[in-house]
């Protein structure tokens, strides 16, 4: 069963880009949220991670802070 | 025992790695990430052979040539130690000890910290290093960036159209950096220059909601969201103890990438070599390698 992976991205982020480009090498279903046009989605990623800096990764609502490569393949089980 | 270890893995590491791959070393890469400084650079049009690429990209392409070749990357690792014992080289990191009969270090910059109060509570809580990332997250906010260099200037024109205002806070007399990005600075309304200015705290709650600032004599607080840190960058270099640096804390090389301890090379923008360029930290990158493969050739190791 595909875990629910959402990521809070900006488009300029270089470690956005190589977060989503990670997750699709690896056959990872994800939903992209760009919180720099989204006030709201901006808030909600600070709600959930307590801090600013993208990308922010929620895999089954486990927050993940930045292109942790370490973290982000254990939470996915990969 | 390894051959050749090689610190680091921006555009000198790779490189480096890519030589050593091809020369057959028995080989071992040790760093915190791929792509290094180049990783998180915006548009790169200087890089032969590409008239346009994104830093992400050009550090996806160096990873990929790399994993081209049957090369062990240890990755999130972050070297402590670094001595000669007799002829081995000791490369001590947060995870494991390693030892090699030669190493390159190839382990790039960091962005400078400011050093004053407040710095390591609110970063990422407000306080960032990283404009071109980050500054999205300010839409309509009221912002510092301080520095005074190209820099600086490059975020408070990314933030000009996202944030309300935005005060560069410059330590110095004047701003410097290129003269076509200072007037594009001088002439943005939303942006306030203040000269002879120092930072001497960052303040806030959970979130950052102000920075402490001396100028003419006066010092208060200006109520601001957002925190952009653009002063500079400093050598990753700490770890090398025995290895001599010059006053900015940069590796000392020869022409040959040799360091002051025979076996130990290094490359690219953690050394001494005179511009800091993708492209001179690639081919210094390449450089070490042929070096330390003589080396080990002399020593018939």
């Amino acid at each position: 069963m595909a875990k629910n992976v959402r990521i809070y991205s900006t488009p300029t982020c270089p470690w956005c880009i190589r977060t989503k480009q990670f997750l699709k090498d690896n056959n990872v279903v994800f939903e992209d949220v760009d919180v720099s046009g989204d006030q709201q989605a901006a808030e909600e990623m600070v709600r959930k991670s307590g801090q600013m800096g993208v990308p922010v990764l929620d895999i089954e609502g486990e927050i993940i802070v930045g292109f942790d490569k370490d973290r982000i393949k254990k939470a996915l089980g990969i | 025992m390894y051959d050749l270890i090689i610190i680091g893995a921006g555009p000198a590491g790779i490189t480096a790695g890519v030589y050593a791959a091809r020369k057959n070393m028995d080989l071992l890469v040790v760093t915190g990430d791929i792509g290094g400084q180049a990783a998180v650079s915006g548009d790169i049009e200087n890089y032969t052979g590409y008239q346009f690429i994104t830093g992400p990209e050009l550090a996806a392409k160096f990873e990929e040539h790399i994993h081209n070749y049957a090369v062990t990357v240890k990755e999130n690792e972050s070297v402590r130690e670094l001595r000669k014992s007799g002829d081995k080289v000791i490369v001590v990191s947060d995870k494991e000890t390693y030892e090699a009969r030669s190493v390159i270090i190839a382990s790039g910059k960091r962005s400078r910290e400011l050093n004053v109060p407040g710095e390591k509570e609110f970063k990422n809580k407000g306080l960032t290093y990283c404009a071109t990332c980050d500054a999205p997250l300010f839409r309509g906010k009221d912002v510092a960036v301080i520095g005074g260099g190209n820099s600086a200037l490059d975020a408070v024109l990314q933030l000009t159209k996202i944030a309300r205002s935005i005060y560069l806070i410059n330590i110095n007399p004047a701003l410097g950096g290129d003269a076509v990005m200072r007037q594009k600075v001088l002439g943005s309304p939303n942006a306030k220059v203040l000269n002879n200015a120092q930072t001497t705290a960052i303040t806030g709650d959970s979130m950052v909601s102000g920075i402490r600032v001396k100028c003419d004599g006066r010092e208060e607080v200006l109520p601001v969201q957002g925190i952009f840190v653009e002063i500079g960058l400093v050598p990753n270099s700490d770890f090398a103890k025995d290895i001599e640096k010059n006053d900015l804390g940069e590796i000392k090389i020869n022409c040959r990438n040799e360091t002051n301890i025979p076996g130990i090379f290094a490359a690219g923008d953690v050394t001494d070599v005179p511009e800091k360029q993708i492209i001179i930290a690639a081919g210094e990158g390449s450089k070490a390698c042929l070096s330390a493969f003589r080396y080990l050739a002399e020593h018939r190791f």
